[in-house]
């Protein structure tokens, strides 16, 4: 009989976390159910609330363009992970393909290192559009502050996939889209990314990611924020772990 | 463990709440055999593959691939597995499906090697959505393979498959055997073990009950089946001693009978015209009806 057991050379192990990213991200790219809204959805109503019908109001209010471009910016980073990691994983969970893959030599972390790449690269995608449709909303930042908050945002999505994960290990795939959507969109409304939120209920919004998630990001590039970016980070990277830690013990559960 | 066995399952329990899917169950793989599991629906065939595969952990017992736990992966890039409820990823192509099992192989075939050898070379950029059901299942069969695994677990590999396309499986997998390869098929086609398998195991409810060759499981079965031609009626027959059934299909007499020379003896007595007597063995699926059916009822 040969060898009992046969180890894999470290470069075909990140060979095989490649492919597997390579196919995740490929995956959604073909499916326009998922990669329109995600891709393009940002920018464009970002153009169509800041250049086409309110073009006017924005540039005349000197806090108006980064109050607008980050909050569409924060609304892109959120769907990708939630989604993408939501409702994909409790497909793939109730449909046995993780079951196989499990049963499979694939590289325990494979799935999630591939979900979390394939994510971080729709982010790149969206913060990419948003920077193009700056200029039309009457933005002025340098190339650098325009870099420091894109790579705050990819750096930003992780707890969104968190989350999305999670809710992935939790639901079924019939159900994962409505769990998602019932923690995406209240997410995006009571954290005052998109509308304002008046002072007696903004203290809903320190529950948010995206809340946090925004003030980092203004935070980052020295703009006029709330908080403390410390503490905005620590949020973020608690709401990153917590659901990931837990996530992950779900999954250790025979499929 | 013996050092011809590349897996095996010693005195495993495994339950589910109340229900025990598997008590005390021994089984052992041997190097290069086909080793087939049958049992009826919810005789545990699942449990007992995904013990082997490292799904599950044991509540007793062990599971051991190759002498080492299941759950190491060093030792699953030794296996192949084909699932039979597993549904794939419907946006890739079929190439790009066994693309990505393959590299999870320290040393696989290529995509085109392995689709050629499973007779599904032409299908290589078709998505997989876009696949019938038989193709889909061949699609596995590739992915299954493609790692080169001294061991392959086979879950109902030609549920779905036409006539051409069961063939050039049974080929390829008595190929695989023929290489060294070792085989753990699950089938509901009691022809399709008959046809393939060295060695059986028949569970029922959790626990072994018979294991052999295809011929040892046959001889449990003392039942034999004559057909001839003949003047003489079933319902004359049907009262005979040690007859069983006597049924007519219009031109052949088919007797079913635990004594098969009393009543052939008895039949030339009767009718000097008799003709075209055959005799045979119970084949597989009565030896697996007459061993499940004590325990399932």
């Amino acid at each position: 009989m040969s060898p009992t057991a046969v180890s894999m050379t470290q470069r075909r192990v990140l060979g095989a976390y490649a492919t597997e990213t390579k196919y995740e991200s490929l995956r959604m790219l073909r499916t326009p159910a998922f990669a329109c809204p995600f891709l393009l959805l940002p920018a464009g109503l970002y153009l169509l609330f800041g250049a086409l019908l309110f073009g006017d109001a924005v540039a005349k209010d000197p806090n108006m363009p980064l109050f607008m471009f980050m909050g569409f910016a924060v609304f892109g980073v959120m769907g990708p992970g939630m989604f993408g990691f939501g409702v994909s994983l409790a497909m793939e969970r109730e449909q046995g393909l993780l079951r196989l893959k499990r049963a499979l030599p694939m590289p325990p972390a494979a799935p999630l290192v591939a979900k979390l790449l394939m994510s971080a690269l729709f982010v790149l995608l969206v913060m990419a559009t948003m920077v193009a449709a700056a200029p039309f909303g009457h933005l002025k930042m340098s190339p650098a502050q325009m870099l420091l908050v894109s790579l705050v945002n990819i750096a930003g999505s992780l707890p969104f996939c968190a989350l999305g994960l999670f809710i992935g290990t939790l639901a079924s795939a019939k159900s994962a889209p409505a769990f998602v959507n019932l923690l995406y969109l209240p997410m995006i409304y009571l954290s005052g990314i998109l509308i304002p939120m008046p002072a007696s209920v903004k203290w809903i919004a320190l529950g948010s990611p995206a809340y946090h998630l925004e003030q980092l990001a203004l935070a980052s590039i020295w703009a006029p924020h709330e908080g403390v970016p410390a503490l905005h980070a620590a949020f973020l990277a608690a709401v990153t772990l917590v659901f990931s830690v837990w996530a992950v013990r779900r999954l250790k559960r025979p499929v | 463990m013996d050092s011809q066995c590349v897996a095996e399952l010693s005195g495993v329990s495994k339950r589910f709440g109340k229900i025990v899917a598997l008590d005390e169950l021994s089984l052992a793989v041997r190097n290069g055999e086909l080793f087939a599991l049958l049992g009826p629906n919810g005789a545990g065939k699942t449990t007992a593959i995904s013990l082997f595969l490292g799904l599950y952990q044991p509540d007793g017992g062990s599971a051991t691939l190759f002498g080492c736990s299941p759950q190491s992966i060093d030792v699953r890039r030794r296996i192949g597995v084909m699932m039979q409820e597993a549904a794939l990823a419907p946006e890739l192509r079929v190439r790009e499906q066994i693309d990505l099992v393959a590299s999870y192989y320290p040393d696989p075939l290529s995509p085109e090697a392995a689709m050629e050898l499973t007779g599904i070379a032409e299908l290589g950029r078709r998505p997989y959505a876009k696949l019938s059901g038989g193709q889909k299942r061949q699609t596995q069969f590739a992915m299954a393979l493609v790692g080169r695994p001294s061991l392959l677990f086979l879950d109902e590999p030609t549920a779905g498959l036409d006539v051409q396309a069961r063939e050039i499986v049974w080929t390829t997998i008595r190929r695989l055997v023929a290489d060294g390869c070792s085989v753990v098929l699950t089938t509901h086609y009691l022809e399709e073990a008959e046809a393939l398998a060295d060695r059986v195991a028949v569970i029922a409810r959790g626990r072994l009950i018979a294991s052999g060759t295809v011929d040892d499981m046959r001889a449990l079965v003392v039942r034999k089946r004559i057909a001839c031609r003949t003047s003489l009626t079933p319902e004359q027959v049907r009262c005979w001693p040690d007859v069983q059934t006597a049924t007519t299909d219009g031109q052949s007499l088919r007797i079913t009978t635990t004594n098969a020379e009393n009543v052939v003896r008895r039949l030339l007595a009767a009718d000097d015209d008799l003709q075209d007597l055959e005799i045979e063995r119970a084949r597989l699926a009565e030896a697996f009806t007459e061993l499940t059916q004590e325990v399932t009822q």
